[in-house]
């Protein structure tokens, strides 16, 4: 198993912003994190890549429990991740901006291997006409690519990407779409917060829903867009409808 | 009469692009409700519609007349009046002192002993707390708040976003029940909703956005038994 999710729970004050939430992820699988807008998402992520720790409950990342875990140490054991709000070192190429990834990450690469590993994971994405731009001067869907290259850079078994379709035209979309499936095929499992629901929806292997902190549902595709419980947390309750209606007769 | 038409909107923030081409035509004296699912782009058309984001290109029309490079101000003027998402109520200043700031567009100043009575009448809950604070309303009153003084500028059409985040049932009930008196009185409503049942409910007319664009149009009733809904939203 690449990651087991046990019986998360994480507060922040008085709020409860995970609620006992527990999932495994078989190695090679993309899973899509869906939910609506304050649903715990990010929250789930940061625990799961240890920038935070978890008020109750365990992150077992290949059979070993990293709980409590830094984010830098889990990247040297293969965990690498991308923001949803894009995080480039601006006033650094696009090559160094890769290479601290490699630097950075499982294979804790010096220098010079660092840099042949940049090039290469930059063709990967697509971005060797930029390579030696600054990251600052790059374009939005660029930026997106240059964060999954220097996740890719760090070598990672588990990706966690954050709404890297955000913000992206169709094309772009589509694109990138196919550059999440390769990566998929150099057996990296995945995990992908997303918004763009056609596009999750197609790329999954399985969903996990989140609302209000806790799990709603979990299956496949198909299941999850036919589940009531996750139709109702995007559609709102029916019954509501029917009271108003009621009081308007 | 078409009161207001959006004609192939597109608009976003800086270099990310959010509509990509959106067409609405919103007819006198109808409610008509904008559904779609976090993060669609509901609340960018509703401000670029208002004036408050420049459109990339497209244009609005209210009244016939070409009003897309008008300011927000001048829009409500004109009689286009938005009820911002999250409220934007002035929490140190009292319930009365509210509602005079939405009587700033001329015609509402002239007429603003009218409207109090009218929104007093709306909401008598507002009457009640008339010199209290905003801030100490309760979420339900608050809301009522910033739809009484949306009023209070005298709108034509009056655009509200998202009106029952938040809120508990009894109290969605209760303002989307105010929101059929807006008809009453001939204010034509623009609804953004989350909760797709309630609005395609209470409106004439829907839109469903997804990704920018709009998926589906059509009478609410027609809409609201359609498969496509649900297909817009978890994509499936």
């Amino acid at each position: 198993m690449m990651l087991q999710v046990k019986n998360i729970t994480k507060r922040f004050g008085g709020l409860q912003a995970l609620s006992n939430v527990s999932f495994d992820l078989p190695e090679g699988q993309i899973l899509g994190l869906i939910g609506p807008n304050g649903a715990g998402k990010t929250t789930l992520f940061n625990v799961i890549n240890g920038v935070y720790t978890p008020d109750e409950g365990q992150v077992i990342f290949r059979g070993k429990n990293v709980t409590g875990k830094k984010p830098y140490h889990l990247a040297h054991l293969g965990m690498a991740r991308t923001h949803q709000i894009v995080r480039p070192l601006n006033e650094l190429s696009v090559r160094e901006n890769v290479m601290a990834g490699s630097c950075f990450g499982r294979e804790n690469r010096i220098l010079r291997e660092a840099y042949e590993i940049a090039e290469e994971v930059i063709n990967f994405v697509g971005l060797e006409t930029r390579i030696d731009q600054l990251a600052g001067s790059l374009n939005v869907a660029q930026k997106k690519r240059l964060e999954m290259a220097r996740a890719l850079a760090a070598r990672p078994y588990l990706l966690l990407l954050d709404e890297v379709l955000a913000g992206l035209n169709p094309s772009e979309i589509f694109q990138m779409v196919e550059t999440i499936r390769k990566i998929r095929e150099q057996e990296i499992t995945i995990i992908m917060i997303e918004h763009v629901m056609h596009a999750v929806m197609n790329v999954s292997d399985r969903i996990f829903v989140l609302d209000y902190g806790s799990q709603i549902a979990e299956g496949t595709p198909s299941e999850i867009a036919n589940d009531q419980k996750v139709i109702e947390a995007y559609l709102g309750d029916p019954k509501l409808a029917q009271k108003l209606m009621d009081h308007l007769d | 009469m078409t009161l207001l038409e959006v004609r192939n909107l597109e608009s976003g923030y800086g270099e990310v692009q959010i509509l990509w081409g959106v067409s609405l035509k919103i007819e006198e004296g109808n409610l008509t409700s904008l559904v779609g699912g976090n993060g669609v782009g509901k609340t960018t058309l509703l401000r670029t519609v208002m004036g408050l984001i420049r459109p990339k290109s497209g244009s609005v029309f209210f009244m016939d007349k070409d009003v897309s490079t008008l300011s927000a101000h001048s829009k409500a003027e004109l009689g286009m009046v938005l009820v911002p998402e999250g409220r934007q109520l002035f929490t140190d200043m009292s319930v009365t002192e509210n509602l005079e700031m939405g009587a700033t567009p001329k015609r509402a100043r002239a007429h603003y002993k009218k409207n109090i009575e009218r929104v007093y009448e709306m909401f008598p809950r507002l009457k009640e707390r008339h010199s209290q604070k905003a801030g100490t309303l309760s979420g339900g009153e608050q809301q009522m708040l910033a739809v009484a003084r949306g009023i209070m500028s005298e709108p034509v059409i009056l655009m509200i976003d998202e009106l029952s985040l938040g809120l508990a049932p009894f109290l969605v009930i209760q303002l989307f029940e105010s929101l059929k008196l807006l008809k009453q009185v001939g204010i034509t409503v623009l609804l953004v909703e989350q909760n797709v049942h309630l609005a395609l409910a209470i409106s004439d007319f829907g839109y469903v956005l997804s990704q920018g664009r709009i998926e589906l149009e059509g009478p609410s009733r027609d809409i609201a038994n359609n498969q496509h809904v649900r297909t817009a939203y978890l994509g499936l």
